[in-house]
């Protein structure tokens, strides 16, 4: 929940890749914690006609939202930060045993460049923690590999209901700055 | 903390879904999704046993997804405290076809009657309303239950909370399914939905 300074790309284009998929894969609620390095996600989504953002105040809000979501014949994605993913833990056990498609996008934090060493505990059991839950993980290190990583976890996660996260490494978004 | 004049659950959930046409309706962990099982099984029925704290949210995603539908969430006060900012999210979506109600023990029944937060201090009444659920109220009679049951079909003036309380009275378990994708199905089913 911090906002991140990254000079070096300021208005990068892959969050339109994403949202790009997203709406491709008829994607219609889209839950989630806000993190800088999801804000032009975020904002792409908030001024879609055919998405809903759903700000939630805890994550695992979010995966109860997308079971719902399914039952009612919509199709969703979970938004959040790596800290985020240990809030999580107990609501990941629906999935499974409700079999709805899950896909989730995660910013990664505590990791490359990492500033706070408050973030790198939780950033570096995220991929560990997911895959315990039985959720399959994808990576995104560049902004180029971001269009076909996405269609095959969109393609996984609801073509075959494998559940799935994307990590958005932190050498994708940009180490957060911080500055006096 | 006792206090007389306590509704009884299974009357309560009965009231509510007696005349429930199209609803469908989310039971939380613990004994009030049993109390939906007792009103009578039905395809439109959501039965959680497990996921605490998530039932709000599985009827927020499903009233979004069929706002055409009355969704009615049944759930108890600890299955409530632990997803209490579930509240605030509800508030700030404000689907007007959701309607939440609280069966209210002030206790956790399932593991031994232990006392929930709600038997001396918490107000889940104030909390849904201070989250910007206006109609939200607190129920002692099955006069109000029966006028809530009434308003849950109406679509037009939820999102709608509602806290009843009830006896501590440990009632005959009556077990629904337990297979998750099994009580999802079916409820797609129902709703028109053809299997991946």
């Amino acid at each position: 929940m911090h906002a991140r300074a990254d000079a070096s790309d300021p208005a990068p284009n892959w969050p339109d890749d994403i949202f790009a998929t997203l709406q491709r894969f008829d994607v219609r609620q889209v839950p989630y914690v806000p993190d800088a390095g999801h804000s032009k996600l975020i904002q792409c989504v908030l001024g879609s006609s055919t998405m809903r953002g759903i700000p939630l105040t805890t994550e695992e809000e979010g995966v109860a939202l997308l079971a719902g979501a399914w039952t009612g014949g919509q199709r969703g994605v979970l938004l959040m930060q790596s800290s985020g993913v240990g809030n999580c833990i107990n609501m990941l056990s629906l999935i499974p045993i409700l079999r709805f498609p899950f896909l989730t996008l995660v910013t990664m934090r505590g990791e490359w460049g990492e500033f706070n060493p408050w973030q790198v505990p939780m950033g570096s059991t995220t991929q560990g923690v997911f895959e315990l839950s039985g959720i399959k993980v994808l990576r995104a290190s560049n902004a180029a590999e971001v269009p076909a990583v996405l269609e095959a976890a969109a393609g996984q996660a609801y073509n075959a209901l494998t559940p799935t996260a994307v990590l958005l490494s932190q050498r994708l978004i940009g180490a957060k700055v911080f500055t006096k | 903390m006792s206090k007389a004049n306590l509704l009884d659950r299974r009357q309560v959930v009965s009231a509510l879904l007696a005349n429930r046409k199209d609803v469908v309706a989310i039971g939380g962990l613990g004994a009030s999704t049993n109390d939906i099982t007792a009103a009578g099984d039905h395809a439109r029925n959501f039965y959680l046993w497990g996921g605490m704290g998530g039932a709000a949210m599985i009827g927020l995603g499903l009233a979004l997804a069929q706002p055409k539908l009355p969704v009615l969430v049944i759930t108890g006060d600890g299955e409530m405290l632990m997803g209490m900012g579930s509240l605030a999210t509800v508030g700030l979506q404000k689907p007007s076809n959701l309607s939440i109600v609280v069966l209210d023990n002030e206790a956790y029944g399932e593991t031994g009657g232990q006392t929930s937060h709600t038997s001396a201090a918490a107000d889940l009444v104030g909390v849904a309303r201070a989250c910007g659920i206006a109609d939200s109220r607190a129920i002692s009679t099955m006069a109000e239950v029966e006028a809530f049951a009434k308003a849950v079909h109406d679509l037009s003036e939820g999102p709608r909370f509602a806290n009843v309380k009830i006896d501590s009275a440990n009632v005959e378990r009556i077990l629904p399914s337990r297979d998750g994708a099994y009580i999802v199905n079916r409820i797609r089913g129902d709703l028109g939905f053809q299997p991946i």
